[in-house]
């Protein structure tokens, strides 16, 4: 059962397979799956990578995927964990095996190319920064040379889109942050951060919904509760909306809190 | 209703099931017993489903008080349990009379111990599930874990008490391991070979900082890869992945749902429960199998737990 080490030295692309490999053994290589990968990622999961950068295109095909393996479900896959480009399939070892996943999963991605996802919903987010609130605005500001209230300009000026939900539960991660404004990651994160904390993390932005341990640059809070356990959706956000942050006062933060 | 009065929590107790699945596109990862096979074996000692609620204990046990009575087993590490004043041995069922007091103490074995009650912990479901998920304070009994003066309700149950233990064979098959079976990680490829040969020849001891978020690890640090650009993507129950200060953190039950790390291996899902019973300072080496050996492993485990005589009445 044990391999020897020398083995370790053989690269695992043993299995890796390309879907357009898959395509072409029917010697119908098939556009739409053509740069999709799939790598196991433990003796229960499966990779789906598409391609290896993060752009509006992969992400597109994320949902899309998503979508699809939610409304039509496989039967042994357990849970699906989306991110930028890639999608986790969680499976029942008992009862799939890497290889018949990857064969019905290049079916699903044959479909992907006439797929219709619903309109992206636009959803505000009121965000009082600086202050209690956002304890690292000063710093965000000084570190780009600007003054804080051009942060909040900047950061407030954009639509950014939902490219996944992760981390924690309600987590989203929001992109694009402009350039001017993306900023490393502390170099100690905090213990914890209040909910509600708006960060930043190099071109990402994010609510932090619970108190958790974190390294993004605090900017500012909402009020807005980003889990909700006692409603239908429970995540204020979901994959693929556009996300406007609104700038409010300390006043409204405390009105919104209290309605 | 029966109920259990927590007369001490102990460490760290908590109501769980066998966790929940397909929420990870909430970011919601699928929790549930840190050492599932513990409490699917205490669930059939008392004649329950395999999914129902039981109490997680951690490292050192709480007092139990049940007014009402019950049949109830424990199951996973002995903490040392006692009914009154009698001996309690773990993987066996009892009968508790009305208003006797179950006590646990420190750990004897492994980090964790489940005591299993029939009819289950009764809690309002969140997700379909009873399981507590701690950081985010959802599920379980308020969604946190226990302290002294709650009280839990039992579910509802039948049927007369039979005396069932887990078979001598059954046990010495769930001792903790002092090697953890994985496979290669989806970055694998990334570490050079040194690294690779330091992670697998290295003994690591499991640090203070171990919960059911992750199990961080402390021996050789692994080189993190250069030049390499990591893209945030899904992570595994059981993956071990490298930060930039190369000690490695074994991702656990109530695990983040994305990671940015790079992982060079995944444990696998026959050691999985093996997990749920490693304590700090306790110490482990890696071994490297096959993705047929991995899934050949479960199934056997599989049959073996389902076989008849894994449990003797």
């Amino acid at each position: 059962m044990r391999i020897h080490l020398s083995a370790l030295t053989v690269p695992s692309s043993g299995r890796v397979k390309k879907a357009s490999e898959i395509g072409s053994r029917a010697h119908n290589p098939l556009p739409m799956i053509q740069g999709v990968q799939f790598k196991p990622a433990s003796d229960q999961s499966l990779l789906v990578y598409f391609g290896r950068k993060v752009t509006r295109d992969a992400h597109q095909r994320v949902r899309k995927l998503l979508h699809l393996l939610e409304s039509k479900p496989i039967v042994g896959v357990r849970n699906l964990h989306p991110a930028y480009c890639s999608l986790l399939v969680v499976f029942d070892p008992l009862r799939l095996r890497h290889g018949d996943l990857e064969n019905i999963l290049s079916d699903y991605l044959r479909r992907l190319a006439r797929l219709r996802l619903p309109a992206a919903r636009k959803v505000e987010i009121p965000t009082c920064y600086g202050g209690e609130f956002g304890p690292d605005l000063e710093e965000v500001a000084r570190l780009h040379g600007m003054t804080p209230a051009q942060v909040v300009e900047l950061h407030s000026s954009v639509t950014y889109v939902v490219y996944f939900l992760g981390f924690v539960p309600g987590f989203a991660y929001l992109g694009v942050v402009p350039e001017a404004l993306a900023t490393p990651r502390l170099a100690n994160p905090r213990r914890s951060t209040p909910p509600g904390s708006v960060g930043i993390a190099d071109n990402q932005t994010g609510v932090y919904p619970f108190s958790t341990p974190g390294g993004w640059r605090l900017i500012g809070r909402t009020p807005t509760a980003m889990f909700r356990p006692n409603q239908k959706d429970m995540s204020f956000l979901s994959i693929g909306d556009r996300v406007c942050f609104t700038p409010i006062s300390a006043a409204q933060f405390t009105a919104l809190q209290n309605s | 209703m029966n109920s259990i009065q927590i007369q001490t929590p102990g460490l760290l107790t908590t109501v769980q099931d066998l966790g929940r699945e397909g929420f990870g596109p909430m970011g919601v990862s699928a929790s549930g017993a840190a050492d599932p096979i513990s409490l699917r074996l205490g669930n059939r000692l008392v004649g329950n489903l395999a999914n129902t609620a039981g109490l997680e204990m951690t490292l050192l046990g709480g007092a139990f008080v049940f007014p009402e009575g019950a049949i109830v087993a424990l199951a996973g590490s002995d903490f040392g349990a006692r009914l009154d004043d009698a001996k309690v041995d773990v993987g066996t069922s009892i009968e508790v009379h009305p208003g006797q007091t179950l006590r646990l103490g420190p750990t004897r074995s492994g980090a964790r111990c489940y005591l299993c009650v029939q009819g289950g912990i009764a809690v309002p479901p969140f997700l379909r599930s009873a399981s507590t998920h701690i950081l985010c304070g959802l599920g379980g009994f308020e969604g946190r874990p226990l302290k002294t003066g709650d009280a839990l309700l039992i579910g509802s149950a039948s049927g007369p008490f039979r005396k069932r233990t887990i078979a001598p064979h059954i046990s010495e098959h769930l001792f903790p391991r002092k090697v953890l079976r994985v496979t290669s990680g989806p970055q694998l490829e990334w570490f050079s070979e040194s690294s690779r040969h330091s992670f697998y020849s290295g003994t690591y001891r499991i640090s203070e900082q171990c919960d059911r978020m992750g199990l961080r690890l402390e021996g050789a640090p692994i080189s993190q890869p250069h030049h390499r650009a990591m893209i945030t993507e899904g992570v595994s129950l059981g993956a071990v992945q490298v930060p930039p200060g190369g000690s490695p953190i074994i991702l656990f039950v109530e695990q983040q749902t994305t990671g940015g790390y790079p992982k060079i291996a995944n444990v696998i899902s026959a050691d999985l429960h093996r997990l749920g019973q490693l304590r700090p300072r306790d110490e482990i080496r890696f071994e490297l199998v096959t993705w047929e050996a991995a899934q050949s492993l479960l199934v056997e485990q599989e049959k073996r737990l389902a076989s008849e005589e894994s449990i003797l009445e």
